[in-house]
């Protein structure tokens, strides 16, 4: 990897809060992505973007526990992912929340006992407790006229955002996103941006996203990753921002300003 | 960020002149279950006109339990007519309460429970008419299907008729026929008990045949297929119906009747008569096999006794009534999986109620056919 395609983070001092080293993602032998390293510093929104079907969403799977990497350490905070065994896993899991990419809900419970169902399993608060925190966290979405109504009831929106609250269900001081806007109108979406915003700085999350919306990307994210389906490893690190201004592989270049790969450096780079 | 000051949360109304300050400390985190609620009543002693303030500057973590308790506060003092200064607030704060509505959901009342049973009944009659028409409509659409399929014009795929024959029958001749040797076997038993009294055990041999081939092994491998074939089709078809599947089939104006359920019908209607033929053969054995272990019976006098005892008719009759049953729970399954909603939860009902469905219906039918049997003398 060559120096164009990696912002040197300057006055960055924050602490890290992820950290991935040299990880390699397979399934039997096929390699999804290998040698993958990179650093998520707390309370950072950091994007893994990429195109269709490079690895992101299996990147995401072996960082909340559901695929274990062929190879690499995984560190949340100082405590090493899957070097442990299944209960210190799930010790760990405790501080994410994760937003699945169609909303995941649990179909045979209302909305509201979607966001419930954590803090009854996790939390020894009371029921009226729960009751408010869960009118909070879907007050926050927008979408609190929901509560009582079952997942099949809703538009996908609308379960994406019901999925949204019920991650932030335990206040984890990590989130998952996996494709957050797909599939929601601009306004939503915006409102979506802001919110994910508003968590970052009010609760002081650390927020990692995979998403295709360049336009949410260059608003929120303040660090990412670029993974390449030929190359099968991460070809850029950087801002949104700062890729699309600076980075001068032609794959990154194409993506980030929603062009045409031309045959000639594609061939290139594959 | 929010800097750390040990301690329980706690919050502190003060009034002063012109305003009125709120005081928060400590660490505001809903998992130690430690924050307190608003009351409801504690701003009406505040004077209107006059701000709600906030000071922060003991406040430690915090997560969404003190967003919780200010939007609490935010609709009491809305019910007391006081203006509240969320600008002196931490800015994240703000922003997060500034998300959530200012009207207070109104938690939804219990829906009323009638008991009617008069309108109950009527409602299940009128449902259960509709449910017969339904079925039988589509029942007339698959066999518009399966002609158009004879002269070559129809939607089926022979491979889905194949995969589905296959399922339905090879695939279950171990469990209809352990279960059909068993019920042989026991028929045997109990008749031996009684006929060992008469001196009459040969005709332990008539009783197996008559019991398996009238009744026996067309209804319990209808029951079987009921529970093992019908209870996947209707999971079959839910879950496509949850994936959007069968939407797409109607889009591109592939027809459900034919092309889906036609195959899963066919292959139940043609497999549930051979597996009554084989269900039948296996009861008889298994009724031998108890005779010629506990009683006096000798193979050839067994198989003689039988042979005299059944008839041709007996057969055909069997034969019908397991081509209707197939037939039955071939198409009530296919039509409650279509009917289903689209959640796992009613993938699950569906693929009950598509067994309880079969194995009453094939039970109330047999009835029928009893009545029948007895009217035209067979």
């Amino acid at each position: 990897m060559n120096d164009t395609n990696t912002q040197m983070a300057a006055t960055d001092n924050r602490p890290v809060m992820i950290s991935v080293d040299d990880v390699t993602l397979a399934f039997g032998p096929k390699v999804i992505q290998h040698n993958v390293s990179f650093r998520v510093k707390r309370g950072s929104i950091f994007a893994v973007m990429g195109g269709s079907g490079c690895g992101k969403s299996t990147l995401l799977k072996s960082m909340i526990g559901l695929l274990r990497p062929t190879h690499g350490t995984y560190l949340v905070g100082k405590d090493n992912y899957w070097a442990g065994d299944d209960a210190s896993r799930v010790r760990i899991g405790r501080r994410f929340g994760v937003l699945f990419q169609s909303g995941a809900l649990w179909s045979s419970m209302t909305v509201g006992e979607n966001v419930a169902l954590p803090m009854q399993m996790f939390t020894k608060l009371k029921p009226d407790v729960i009751r408010q925190l869960v009118e909070l966290k879907l007050g926050l979405v927008g979408m609190l006229h929901a509560i009582d109504q079952y997942p099949s009831e809703l538009s996908g929106g609308m379960r994406k955002r019901a999925g949204l609250a019920r991650a932030m269900s335990l206040d984890p001081d990590i989130l998952f996103f996996d494709e957050p806007s797909a599939g929601l109108d601009p306004i939503t979406s915006a409102r979506l941006d802001e919110l994910i915003l508003n968590l970052r700085d009010g609760l002081g999350a650390t927020i990692i996203i995979v998403s295709h919306e360049l336009s949410s990307l260059f608003h929120i994210a303040d660090d990412g990753i670029f993974l390449d389906a030929d190359q099968k490893t991460a070809i850029a690190h950087g801002s949104p921002r700062w890729l699309r201004d600076h980075c001068t592989d032609p794959m990154v270049h194409a993506f980030m300003h929603r062009e045409q790969l031309d045959s000639s450096s594609s061939a290139g780079n594959g | 960020m929010n800097t750390s000051v040990n301690g329980a949360p706690q919050w502190h109304l003060q009034p002063e002149a012109n305003r009125t300050l709120i005081t928060l400390s400590g660490d505001w985190i809903a998992q130690e279950g430690r924050t307190p609620a608003f009351p409801t009543g504690a701003l009406k002693d505040v004077p209107h006109g006059e701000p709600v303030e906030f000071r922060t500057d003991q406040l430690g973590r915090w997560d969404t339990s003190l967003i919780s308790f200010l939007w609490e506060l935010k609709r009491s003092a809305r019910e007391a007519h006081v203006d509240v200064d969320t600008n002196t607030l931490p800015e994240s704060a703000h922003k997060l309460l500034d998300l959530l509505p200012e009207i207070p959901p109104e938690p939804k009342p219990p829906p009323p429970h009638h008991f009617a049973p008069v309108a109950a009944v009527g409602q299940f009659t009128l449902d259960t008419l509709n449910e017969i028409g339904c079925v039988s409509e589509m029942g007339a659409a698959a066999a518009r299907g399966g002609l158009a399929s004879l002269v070559g014009r129809g939607m089926m795929r022979t491979i889905d008729l194949m995969s589905d024959l296959n399922a339905a029958g090879p695939a279950a001749l171990l469990i209809v026929g352990v279960v059909n040797f068993l019920v042989g076997a026991i028929l045997a038993f109990v008749g031996s008990v009684e006929l060992h009294k008469f001196a009459a055990d040969i005709y332990v041999a008539s009783l197996v045949a008559i019991a398996m081939v009238r009744e026996m092994s067309a209804v319990m491998t209808a029951i079987i297929m009921a529970g093992r074939t019908g209870g996947s089709y209707a999971a079959r078809i839910s879950t496509m119906q949850a994936n959007e599947e069968i939407d797409a089939l109607q889009v591109f104006g592939i027809p459900v009747s034919s092309y889906l359920i036609l195959p899963s019908v066919l292959a139940l209607a043609f497999t549930m008569p051979l597996l009554y033929l084989y269900g039948c053969l296996i009861g008889m054995l298994g009724g031998f096999f108890v005779s010629y272990i506990m009683l006096d019976v000798s193979p050839l006098g067994y198989f003689h006794e039988t042979v005299q005892a059944l008839q041709l008719d007996q057969f055909t009759f069997g034969f019908i009534k397991s081509f209707v049953f197939g037939t039955f729970v071939g198409l009530t399954s296919c039509r409650i999986g279509l009917k289903a909603g689209r959640s796992a939860a009613d993938v699950g009902i569906a693929a009950t109620k598509a067994v309880v469905v079969g194995i009453v219906g094939v039970i109330a039918l047999d009835a029928v056919f009893a009545v029948i049997a007895n009217v035209i003398g067979i």
